[in-house]
């Protein structure tokens, strides 16, 4: 029995994961129209490589991945490319994205697909496939995964935690795929592990899912993995993958710092399964568990291309009457969709549908009493009521003494607040500001760079100019004086005809050109 | 040796010269917004305060007291003060000239801050040795950075406040140095001066 | 009286040595401050504070020539943290110096352009591409939106556009909370 540590606070929200997780995983229909943003991922968007009009294959690479935080997407059936433009995407601001939009053709025809052989290929060559296989984090941060599995050029990561917790109430996505597919999920943790040079292998599971403790137990059996599968106390955010790793290994991630610099790695299982099927099969990441759930008539998981419009995916869940919103992802980190013609992406794990009786209004807010409910819960240790109060005054610089880039948003402040303030939306209103503070800073550095250099090159110009004038009178007068018959002299002319000519024709572009006439006149 | 320490005490918390005894309230208020001027400005003061009763002491002792020129204390001493002002001034404009932009017109002002005249004055009525004085205006300093600095605290809280409307400003941290100074009161009856 | 007289003079000479070799000791070179200033400042050169640029117009602060309440790029956050550095009170932006605008960039209508290179000569921050009698562009990324070169321009091409609000810009938004909603 490993021993097991304790994050500090969480909370015991209502789990409501039975609504879905009791229905084995279907297959969502294939919708006609399919709709792949181009930024599915953390970092640089994708570039799109195909024209409207082209005709593509299932799993085709429709965008190569852009810059080094980046990951490429994939057609997710066959069909015909129709469009290009901005689509609204899933995206709390309810904007518009680069999206390819695909016309499917029922067919679902593969690409050719090349299997990653693992024994023959070095790290990076693998690592650039992943990439180029569009692999990122599932749990919902999409962070590039080929990034995560570099163990860098010095350290090992000896500890690779697998996160099965899944700790966000409604959502059993992971919950069905550790179920039903745990052999894959170990062999992908398996290949992370080579990856990183792990020696420790840690899956963490809530003990909420004794279903999904079972299947892995026998998977890792079956595949003699000494995988250690740990059941971890159900409290949210236990699924946070610093919790889960504090939990696991009773070692905690740096402020400011990430999970590596204490030798630790975590990925989600769904990352796993994705990793093991494009290794194993050559599969592009097209496709994912999504649970749909809440005033839906049949809440379970679905296996969704990415791209299917979220309205499609609901309406084969099945619409109720009293449904009045949906929320991509769970209760507490989860955002509000304002359009649901916006696609599944690869960071979509559940499509929540709101209605009155399951989300009633919240109470009017009231005054922060200073109370120190949050703080208790804060299971990043953080001092909630003070972050928002300085957050609320605009006052950035001091909510970044209180650490507030510590904080993983989520949301146990908001629950127990008794005076049900928004206390995250504070936060992540201050976070946006400094970025934005920050981005404005950079851009006036870079003006002043430029404007530096310019005024610089000017000078030199100048200096130039002056320089060649001065320089030009006394070999008019050497012209005069001496016999045009030296070659010498000759030289000097052409070389001082060429400067003429040249600074005659910089004057010209100097001076302020009239409007071209027509070449006619 | 434990006279110095009830000195230091009394100085700081008992007889806190802001306080308990009211005097330079100008930099109390002026330069309270932030915390990191408020503590730049407590350690200019304790800088001229300690320096300034230290040579008072001296110019009071072996040139008006032998010379029998008492009537020129307040003179001189607010010549002195006034050059180790100006002292502290260029210093500060030499290693920091946010800091000396910051304090504006508040540095120039220590002269006439009443605390810095205030102590080398209350050396002499009290007839502190040299040790004495020095320990007497360092701890008068102390106390003054001290409270400078709880009050700008409080007052960059007040920031974020939710602050009835006539109350913004100046008239609210009014308020909060009065309700600081009854607080103060609290330590009167911890250490006797004689 | 003489005697207090000859205290007062020996005094003053003792102080006056005094200052006199700190005046020497910290003499202050150049003026850092004017730096503090310009790194707080937009950059976009855009000479509405009237002073040809971001720098001179720092170095006016730091002598005290110019107030800091004329720029209007900067905005209000901008006048905000120039008293905040300079222990200053807060002014609102002297609207002399024009209106703060949200952050724009400078479009040329390519077809319209006639390649002057008037455009290239005005812009402070070297942002816009072109030769003689070729198409002209601006480099989005680098320009500063100061509309420098729209004054320039013989044919009117040049358009200053806002950014609009995309995803990769997009900023949450202050929470709208009703907390003085008590009955």
């Amino acid at each position: 029995m490993r021993q097991l540590f304790r994050f500090h606070g969480g909370v015991h929200p209502p789990e409501h994961k039975a609504v879905s997780s009791a229905a084995p995983i279907v297959q969502a229909r294939l919708p006609q129209r399919l709709i792949v943003p181009l930024r599915q991922h953390i970092g640089t968007s994708a570039r799109a490589c195909v024209a409207v009009g082209d005709k593509v294959l299932k799993g085709q690479t429709i965008g190569r991945a852009e810059g080094y935080v980046s990951a490429a997407v994939h057609a997710p059936t066959s069909g015909t490319v129709v469009a290009i433009d901005m689509r609204p995407v899933a995206h709390p601001s309810g904007l518009s994205d680069l999206c390819i939009v695909i016309e499917a053709d029922g067919d679902d025809r593969w690409i050719e697909r090349t299997l990653l052989d693992l024994a023959r290929m070095d790290a990076s060559h693998v690592r650039n496939r992943l990439r180029d296989l569009g692999l990122a984090g599932l749990g919902g941060a999409v962070f590039p995964s080929f990034i995560k599995l570099n163990p860098g050029a010095t350290a090992k990561v000896p500890t690779l935690v697998i996160n099965g917790a899944e700790c966000e109430p409604w959502i059993t996505c992971d919950d069905r795929l550790m179920r039903e597919r745990a052999q894959d999920i170990l062999t992908g943790a398996r290949i992370m592990a080579t990856l990183l040079h792990a020696t420790d292998i840690l899956v963490g599971v809530e003990d909420n899912k004794p279903e999904a403790l079972a299947a892995l137990q026998a998977a890792a059996r079956s595949l003699d993995f000494p995988a250690d599968i740990v059941a971890v106390p159900t409290l949210y955010p236990g699924g946070g993958a610093k919790q889960l790793i504090q939990v696991l290994t009773g070692k905690e991630a740096p402020s400011g710092g990430r999970s590596t610099d204490i030798g630790v790695q975590c990925f989600n299982v769904g990352t796993a399964y994705a990793l093991a099927r494009a290794v194993q099969h050559g599969e592009p990441l097209m496709s994912r568990i999504v649970t749909v759930t809440g005033a839906v008539a049949r809440p379970q998981n679905y296996e969704v291309l990415l791209g299917t419009p979220m309205a499609e995916l609901l309406e084969q869940a099945g619409r109720t009457s009293e449904a009045n919103g949906v929320i991509m992802g769970g209760p507490m980190m989860g955002f509000d969709i304002a359009d649901t013609a916006a696609p599944v992406v690869k960071a979509t794990n559940c499509l929540l549908v709101k209605s009155p009786k399951l989300f009633p209004p919240l109470p009017r807010t009231m005054p922060c009493i200073r109370c120190g409910a949050c703080a208790r819960a804060c299971p990043a240790r953080l001092q909630p009521q003070e972050l928002y109060w300085f957050a609320r005054a605009k006052n950035f610089g001091k909510t970044q003494e209180y650490h507030l880039f510590d904080c993983i948003e989520c949301g146990c402040c908001n629950y127990v607040c008794p005076s049900h303030l928004p206390l995250v939306d504070y936060y992540r209103y201050a976070k946006s500001e400094i970025w934005a503070r920050e981005q404005e800073k950079n851009a006036a550095d870079l003006a002043r760079r430029r404007h530096e250099s310019r005024v610089s090159r000017l000078e030199r110009e100048k200096a130039e100019r002056a320089e060649r004038l001065a320089a030009k009178a006394p070999v008019k007068k050497a012209q005069a004086t001496v016999p045009p018959d030296s070659a010498q002299a000759a030289a000097r002319k052409a070389l001082a005809a060429e400067t003429l000519a040249r600074v005659q024709a910089k004057q010209a572009a100097a001076a302020p050109e009239p409007l071209d006439p027509p070449a006619s006149s | 040796m434990e006279q110095y320490f009830l000195i230091l005490v009394g100085t700081v918390f008992v007889n806190n010269i802001i306080m308990s005894k009211v005097l330079g309230l100008c930099p109390f208020f002026g330069v309270s917004k932030k915390l990191e001027t408020a503590l730049s400005m407590g350690l200019a003061t304790t800088f001229v305060l300690t320096l300034g009763s230290g040579t008072s002491y001296l110019i009071n002792h072996y040139l008006l007291l032998p010379a029998g020129l008492t009537y020129l204390r307040p003179l001189s001493f607010i010549v002195v003060i006034a050059a180790i002002v100006q002292f502290t001034e260029m210093f500060v404009e030499k290693t920091s000239p946010v800091l000396y932009q910051v304090l504006g017109i508040y540095l120039p002002l220590i002269t006439t801050n009443c605390a810095v005249l205030g102590i080398p004055l209350l050396n002499v009525q009290a007839d502190h040795n040299f040790l004495q004085s020095l320990i007497f205006g360092f701890g008068g300093a102390v106390g003054f950075t001290m409270v400078l600095v709880l009050f700008a605290g409080l007052r960059e809280r007040l920031d974020g406040a939710d602050i009835p409307k006539p109350f913004r400003g100046t008239s609210i941290a009014m308020i909060t140095a009065g309700l600081m100074s009854l607080a103060f009161m609290g330590f009167s009856g911890l250490v006797h001066l004689r | 009286m003489l005697a207090a007289v000859l205290v007062m003079a020996a005094i003053a000479l003792l102080v006056g040595g005094v200052l006199g070799y700190a005046a020497v000791r910290f003499r202050v070179e150049g003026d850092p401050l004017a730096d503090k200033i310009d790194a707080l400042l937009p950059q976009t050169q855009c000479g509405q504070c009237g002073h040809p640029g971001c720098k001179p117009y720092a170095q006016a602060i730091a002598e005290g020539s110019a107030e800091i309440n004329q720029c209007p790029p900067g905005g209000e956050d901008g006048i905000r943290r120039l008293a905040e550095l300079l222990g200053k009170e807060f002014k609102p932006l002297n609207a002399e110096h024009g209106q703060p605008k949200p952050k724009s960039v400078a479009v040329i209508d390519e077809a319209v352009c006639i390649g002057c290179t008037l455009c290239i000569q005005a812009c402070p921050v070297d942002a816009i591409l072109g030769a003689s009698k070729q198409m002209h562009t601006v480099l989005a990324a680098e320009c500063t939106g100061c509309e420098l070169c729209v004054a320039p321009c013989p044919v009117d091409c040049i358009t200053v556009q806002p950014i609009a609000e995309d995803l990769a810009n997009w900023k949450w938004k202050y929470p709208a909370v009703p907390l003085k909603d008590v009955a």
